[in-house]
């Protein structure tokens, strides 16, 4: 077996619409790999199941299969993806409803199920799996009654046994972005599930594709005036190999940028201990990769260490933490800054004569400190500056009263006050997290396979 | 010579719940020894007064000639918790590279970083 090539169609949901349609047209590809969830992408789709049994997934890969269900099984390309949020089988039923619609077949799709826990955690409690917050130590039993998703993170080895039963597009509910990769390699190279070093080079090829264009030339802080065409970005492709050796690259024609100062910039986002990248496949070491240039927008990873992989898999669980909500007020030159700080002492002083309480009350000024804080120098003169005032509180009430209090310091506050339109602001659940960890013992991925 | 960070470095910055990771890469081999003694995690706890109320703790990356931070409780509580407009603190890395260090002149180049 030489070498695959697996391609990123999607680093979150929200991404780039037409980034899988260019990875399967503008080269040759083996498999697209699409990243769907983010930690409250999870209770977002319990809010949407529990209203229609039918959803509960990311439903943008729906019409994206109307458009590339014909390209896939033309060029053999498989894809694997964890669009299946908590209804990873209402999400297969759409696949075959549009794939019968357009007359594709045969079709296979496998489909990973076991990691939506909610409904079994009084179960799992009973048998001794107590999920205590791996951050604070916190007792479960705290939050039980507002937790709204509870899902262990899968590594890659269901999806690698759905690709070896014939899949040719694998739904995930949880799954860890790196596992999207890895499987594939798995699955081709027959990796067994020891062979740390090789698994730990999957998991990082995973890492450098798994938030899509960040890794070829988006958000690339080192030199961004010099990534070209950044309109038509094409996304990162790890053409892997048998030895656990990765090429990072995209396809030839499309804009961005694949250097080694993009993949390093992406290989340090969202890691703790480099040492220690802890998966359910393997913990792999990032001070072991090596990265050499190999052409132009080619560079290739070589020498990643792996170690054996711990005994846990991890749990994301969200539960609801109150309310907040956010306004907004675009103060003008002349004393923009002078202005937008007294209507927030006047706004903040007819709060507390109303007697409203809150968690938090924090006041912004976008333009002048609201990415850097006490860093940032203050300015001598601005042409406008905006307010921008959230609160955070337990009671509903109080916090949809003070969206109530925003409109009136247009004409009772400073003068010079515009970008107010939208009407009032109105309270937003928060969704807080709660990590955990579960003995892999306790539960099992479980791969249903439907042909069609 | 002191230079700003933002001319040997450049930087990425993401969340963890209300930790905020920020990896720091020098942009030549030859300044990355600069990054190890003049970041120290104390010295970036200084620089963040005011925006990390936890400890600061770092890595090192020799091979990607790069460090990696840790800035705990720097997110305002993280996530939909959070009422900051970065609350994922995606800024923080060029917050970072306001940092002033100290490196020899003669081994910059003068076009270094665009600043």
């Amino acid at each position: 077996m030489d070498c695959i090539r697996i391609a990123s169609g999607q680093g979150f949901w929200g991404d780039l619409l037409t980034a899988p349609v260019d990875q399967l047209t503008k080269g040759p590809i083996d498999y697209l790999v699409m990243d769907y969830l983010a930690e409250v992408t999870m209770s977002i789709l319990q809010k949407q199941k529990k209203k229609d049994p039918a959803l509960g997934y990311a439903r943008d890969l729906i019409p994206l299969m109307e458009q590339i269900l014909p390209l896939l099984s033309a060029r053999n390309v498989k894809v694997v993806t964890n669009a299946g949020g908590v209804n990873p089988l209402a999400c297969r039923d759409a696949i075959f409803d549009v794939a019968r619609r357009i007359g594709i077949s045969p079709l296979k799709i496998g489909v990973v199920r076991g990691d939506d826990i909610l409904g079994q955690l009084e179960e799992l409690a009973l048998a001794g799996v107590l999920l205590d917050s791996m951050e604070t130590g916190d007792k479960l039993a705290t939050v039980i009654d507002r937790v709204s998703s509870a899902n262990v993170y899968f590594g890659a080895a269901p999806i690698a046994e759905a690709l070896a039963r014939g899949a040719d597009i694998v739904i995930t509910g949880r799954t860890t972005d790196t596992g999207l990769t890895l499987a594939p390699m798995i699955h081709e190279f027959g990796w067994r599930s020891d062979e740390w070093d090789k698994l730990a080079a999957g998991t990082v090829a995973g890492h450098v594709l798994e938030c899509g264009g960040q890794a070829s030339g988006g958000n690339f802080a080192a030199d961004w005036r010099a990534v070209p065409d950044l309109a038509h970005i094409g996304f990162p492709i790890a053409e892997a190999s048998p030895d656990g050796s990765v090429v990072i690259t995209k396809h030839k024609g499309t804009g961005g940028l694949v250097s080694q100062q993009t993949i390093k910039e992406q290989l340090l986002y969202e890691i703790g201990d480099p040492t220690t990248y802890i998966t359910p496949d393997c913990i792999a070491d990032f001070t072991t990769i090596r990265l050499a240039d190999d052409g132009p927008d080619r560079v290739r990873l070589s020498g990643i260490k792996g170690r054996p992989a711990t005994d846990s898999y991890k749990v994301s669980m969200s539960y609801l933490d109150g309310y907040t909500a956010h306004a907004t007020l675009t103060y003008a030159w002349p004393d923009a800054v002078e202005k937008a700080e007294a209507a927030d002492r006047i706004l903040r002083t007819r709060l507390a004569d109303l007697g409203l309480r809150f968690d938090e009350i924090r006041t912004e000024l976008l333009g002048v400190n609201s990415c850097h804080g006490p860093l940032a120098p203050r300015p001598d003169i601005v042409g406008e500056v905006v307010l921008r005032i959230g609160v955070r509180g337990r009671e509903k009430g109080a916090v949809e009263r003070f969206g109530k209090e925003i409109a009136p310091l247009i004409l009772t506050g400073p003068p010079g006050v515009t970008g107010f339109a939208g009407g009032r602001p109105k309270p937003s659940e928060v969704v807080a997290y709660w990590p955990a960890l579960i003995p892999k013992s306790a539960l099992r991925p479980n791969v249903i396979m439907e042909e069609q | 010579m002191k230079v700003l960070l933002l001319r040997i470095a450049h930087a990425r910055s993401g969340d963890k719940g209300d930790t905020a990771n920020v990896g720091v890469i020098a942009r030549r081999e030859e300044y990355y020894p600069f990054l190890r003694t003049e970041l120290t995690a104390k010295r970036v706890k200084a620089h963040f007064a005011g925006i990390v109320e936890g400890p600061v703790e770092r890595f090192e990356l020799p091979n990607l000639w790069a460090l990696n931070f840790l800035l705990h409780d720097a997110l305002g509580g993280g996530g939909t918790l959070s009422l900051k407009n970065d609350a994922q603190g995606k800024t923080l890395s060029s917050a970072m590279l306001r940092m002033e260090v100290d490196i020899p002149p003669t081994i910059i180049l003068p076009d270094e970083g665009h600043v």
